[in-house]
């Protein structure tokens, strides 16, 4: 448990004038943990962007908000919950996707989409690969039981396998809401005399200090911590959605804030101190599950499903009346003051009290020392490369790794099209969701790439940021605002802290640049389990707007199509081939840095295949990611039409097919020549690599042919690995 | 004609049933709140899908006891249409309304995806507008969808023509990969598969509608 530390309890006796009790001792324990205060990260975190045109709330709310024309606005936020979901994969899962779900719905918004990225340790490791396998479908059943339930549809994110995450998996989940503007709600105490009102689940000992938990490494005890996981009851947050939407729009409500991390604690100081007010509440009011809760207990306790709102003096009985419909729980336990403090009572008596701002908005600050070169777990030359003695089957064993296979064995288990808005569920470049009030659509990626940060955080950041907005700009969507979540070590490490300082310049810039603002998010250290950090991972949540039409999509849909190559081949050297997946998978090897990236160039490529697709002229679009040219047209072959491509290139072919340089999109289209026009006038490279055919792909280079398979056997190799890996075949 | 949507506390594709019928096929469409022991005017009635009361416990078995089940069982005596989907069927078997259970899926997991039906038969009021043998893609969306009656009471529902769809990819294990039916007096349905998923263009699919417009044209000619 991380403690307050010497110099944290001298601020806490000057805040206070005197010792603090055991109470207010936990309340400030919580507050200013890593999880509630980012008092690593605060610094750091200010050199983002976080402004535009479409941003109506920037950091620092429940989540963050943009304006998507016609008097219509989105809520997003993405947040992480790796250390519960390491301790009981179902329940720290099913309450993380909890979680980031009310953050949406306080603000007032409905949620319409989710998309997680989940970071495991390898499901063939040899030491932990029954433990993973374990932890993957503890998860994945999580997410489905949750946000199934909820009714809220599952529509993307990512999967990852890396062995810095076997110790430390990694659940960052992201959750989009819609509303009109004049539907926004903030978490502020105002109005001083207005009651303060608990309303959802009872709260019980479940969850306490779990945001302190979630800033300490795990260690052997960890695993004695399982009682400091909550339980998720879906169907209650399914009721407190629709009871607190409907209680908003009696017009009664003044402010509203869940009871996330911190639970009790949290919410009444940040709605108090945002407000500039005192929060005065009674502990022997809070409905409780169980007897006999201290204090202590009741206001760190992080049980789930459970806001506390403040109403209009005189008209409790409208929002009682709603809550009563709808079956839960609504008590006042006190009221807004003017003293700025938050001030407990337990019948009557006081048991703390703390001034709100100094709790919420006074944590200490800490520059960490960050003067040393981020740690790199690989050299950086690159080793001898042999030459490849069959691409065809590297080709077929890259399709069956876990990072590139289908995730179809994933997402089948997640509802993805209740609410009938989704257009472009899992598996594409881009998830896509309708608003069926505006006849406008969101597109949203989630993404990371831990590998390519761990080789540079400041370029692997960058990448990231690119690679999100180039997926949005594959499905036609103009990316327009960003969330992350910072996934890193103890960053009382300089060696980790100069990662976490280097990835978020990184994201500052290529954000700046690509005019994507960020609007929030979370920060999780300390993902280290017995001294062994996870690689730096940074996860970003993009969304894109686009007019509402049926998706472009990554299969090749007919024979006898161009198929072409947005922005060129590009170039590679040895050192930047290192964190390819054909490094990994193939030569089982790491080193050197992530692909370069030009970031003026990337742009352009962007608003060519937007141009593309308003034209209409694209029958299919697929981003060359992970695994390369030669994965991405198998992937593209998904839906049994092939291709015969032919490479003009002095790569070698192992570089030619697998590098992951970016920048580059596979378009097939029946208008090659006005393809080529729009890439012309913006001033990048067109590539006409071949044409479609049915049965086959085949890739060829001048006279040689490097790879030709049938497109049933690509299909079924990438569609059944995981399935595979799930299932071992048990041996002796 | 009017449609009534019944709401439970935890139903999440009222809103999407709603939808397909008023925008998609341009009908009325109304909500019935659970605990409503009228069902006001509606023609017809919809169960849609979602977890009535959270189904911690079987799924349908607290939503049978629900004032609007009293309501609905009345409605389906005196010959009302009642389509349940999802959940809706998981209640109107609870409720007795329909034969046999719906048990969890032969894998253990929940499963999201299209899936293909073969409409078995036209002479209800739900297919009317199909053809015998008529090929349907249309998601599911379950947990708890595998299809489960002693051997009698199957081969009743198949002498009867009561097996109205069929998986031609049975994703749940359910028996005689039987994917809807209907009751003796062929005015109540329930199926697994969502047809208001599969209602609007832009969704990818719109073989659902036939289910809604065989119900509304039927509606039509007892008006006539």
């Amino acid at each position: 448990m991380s403690d307050l530390a010497p110099s944290e309890l001298a601020k806490v006796r000057a805040i206070l004038g005197r010792e603090p009790n055991q109470t207010e001792t936990g309340i400030f324990t919580v507050m200013w943990s890593e999880h509630c205060s980012y008092k690593s990260s605060r610094l750091h975190l200010k050199k983002l962007p976080t402004r535009s045109e479409r941003v109506l709330v920037g950091p620092g709310e429940n989540a963050g908000i943009i304006d998507i024309g016609q008097g219509y606005a989105i809520a997003f936020k993405i947040e992480s919950h790796n250390h519960p979901s390491f301790i009981e994969p179902f329940q720290g899962a099913a309450t993380g996707v909890g979680g980031i779900l009310r953050d949406i719905f306080t603000m007032g918004a409905r949620p319409i989409a989710v998309l997680d990225a989940i970071r495991f340790g390898p499901l063939d490791d040899p030491e932990c690969g029954d433990r993973n396998r374990r932890i993957l479908e503890g998860v994945v059943e999580g997410i489905s039981h949750y946000g199934n339930c909820f009714g809220v549809p599952t529509i993307g994110g990512e999967t990852v396998f890396e062995r810095c995450y076997n110790g430390n998996p990694l659940v960052n989940v992201f959750a989009l809401g819609v509303f009109r503007h004049d539907e926004i709600f903030f978490g502020r105490a105002s109005g001083i005399g207005n009651p303060v009102i608990y309303v959802g689940a009872k709260t019980g000992r479940d969850g306490i200090h779990g945001a302190s938990m979630a800033s300490a490494e795990f260690t052997e005890e960890s695993k004695q911590k399982r009682p400091n996981v909550q339980v998720g009851d879906p169907f209650m947050e399914k009721l407190l959605l629709e009871a607190c939407i409907e209680a908003m729009h009696t017009g009664a409500v003044v402010g509203i804030q869940d009871m996330g991390a911190a639970g009790l604690t949290c919410s009444t100081c940040e709605m108090g101190s945002r407000a500039e007010t005192g929060v005065e509440i009674d502990l022997a009011r809070v409905p409780q599950r169980e007897s006999g809760m201290t204090p202590y207990e009741i206001m760190l306790s992080e049980s789930q499903e459970r806001m506390l709102l403040v109403a209009e003096k005189g008209r409790e009985e409208e929002v009682f009346a709603v809550f009563r419909k709808w079956g839960l729980d609504a008590v006042t336990i006190g009221e807004v003051t003017g003293d700025g403090k938050l001030r407990v009572k337990d019948h009557g008596v006081v048991v703390a009290e703390i001034p709100n701002r100094e709790l919420a908005d006074e944590a200490p600050l800490y520059d960490r020392p960050h003067g040393v070169p981020p740690y790199r777990p690989a050299p950086m030359d690159a080793p001898d490369i042999p030459r490849s003695l069959d691409l065809n089957s590297n080709l077929l064993e890259l399709l069956a790794s876990g990072d590139l296979c289908s995730k179809r064995w994933i997402w089948q288990q997640y509802d993805q099209s209740v609410r009938t808005n989704t257009l472009q569920g899992p598996g594409g470049d881009a998830a896509i969701v309708r608003i069926k009030e505006t006849g406008t659509s969101v597109a949203m990626s989630v993404d990371g790439n831990g590998r390519y940060c761990s080789l540079s955080p400041r370029e692997g950041a960058r990448l990231l940021v690119a690679e999100c907005c180039r997926n949005l700009s594959a499905v036609g969507a103009l990316p327009v605002a960003a969330t992350n979540n910072l996934n890193f070590g103890n960053p009382e490490r300089p060696e980790i802290m100069a990662q976490l300082v280097e990835a978020i310049e990184g994201i500052a810039e290529a954000c700046k640049h690509f005019e994507t603002p960020i609007t929030g998010g979370n920060v999780s250290l300390y993902n280290e389990t017995l001294g062994e950090a996870i690689w730096p991972t940074p996860v970003m949540g993009i969304v894109g707007l686009l007019k509402t039409a049926p998706p472009v999509t990554i299969p090749f849909r007919g024979e006898g199509r161009a198929v072409l190559l947005l922005g060129g081949l590009g170039t590679v050297d040895a050192t930047r081939f290192g964190g390819t997946q054909y490094a990994k998978v193939v030569l089982n090897k790491m080193w050197g840095l992530p692909p370069a990236l030009d970031m003026d160039y990337e742009k352009s490529v962007h608003t060519a295949i937007r141009e593309v697709i308003a034209q209409g002229l694209a029958e299919s679009s697929h981003d060359v990611g992970d695994g390369g040219l030669a994965v991405a047209l198998s992937e593209s072959c998904a839906e049994g039409i092939g291709a015969s491509i032919s490479l003009d290139t002095s790569l070698r072919p192992e570089f030619a097919l697998f590098h992951e340089g970016p920048s580059r999109i596979l378009v097939s289209t029946s208008q090659p020549e006005a393809v080529e026009k729009i890439a012309r006038d913006n001033k990048i490279e067109c590539l006409r690599l071949g044409v479609t055919m049915k049965e086959r792909l085949q890739i060829g280079h001048n006279s040689d042919t490097w790879v030709d398979c049938r497109v049933e056997r690509l299909r079924e190799v990438w569609e059944n690995a995981l399935e595979n890996l799930l299932n071992p075949i048990s041996v002796g | 004609m009017r449609f009534g949507v019944v709401v439970f506390p935890g139903s999440n594709c009222d809103h999407d049933a709603w939808y397909a019928v008023s925008h998609n096929l341009g009908h009325q469409a109304e909500f019935i709140w659970h605990d409503s022991t009228s069902l006001g005017n509606a023609d017809a009635v919809i169960l849609p899908g979602g977890f009535s009361y959270g189904d911690y416990l079987r799924c349908g078995a607290i939503a049978k006891f629900s004032p609007v089940m009293t309501a609905i069982k009345k409605f389906a005596q005196d010959g009302g249409l009642v389509l349940g989907i999802c959940n809706g069927f998981q209640i109107l078997v609870e409720s007795g309304l329909l034969p046999g259970a719906l048990l969890r899926n032969r894998q253990l997991r929940f499963v999201c995806r299209p899936v293909t039906l073969r409409v078995e038969t036209t002479s209800t009021p739900f297919t009317s507008a199909a053809t015998k043998g008529q090929l349907i893609k249309v998601p599911v969306a379950h947990g708890e969808g595998c299809y489960f009656a002693d051997q009698r009471t199957l081969d009743t529902l198949e002498a009867e023509d009561r097996v109205v769809m069929r998986y031609l990819d049975n994703p749940n294990g359910s028996l005689r990969d039987i994917a809807g039916i209907c009751n003796e007096g062929r005015n109540v349905m329930g199926m697994m598969p969502h047809p208001e998923r599969a209602s609007d263009p832009l969704l990818g699919s719109t073989d659902g509608r036939v289910v809604l417009e065989s119900m509304v044209r039927s509606l039509v000619a007892a008006h006539a």
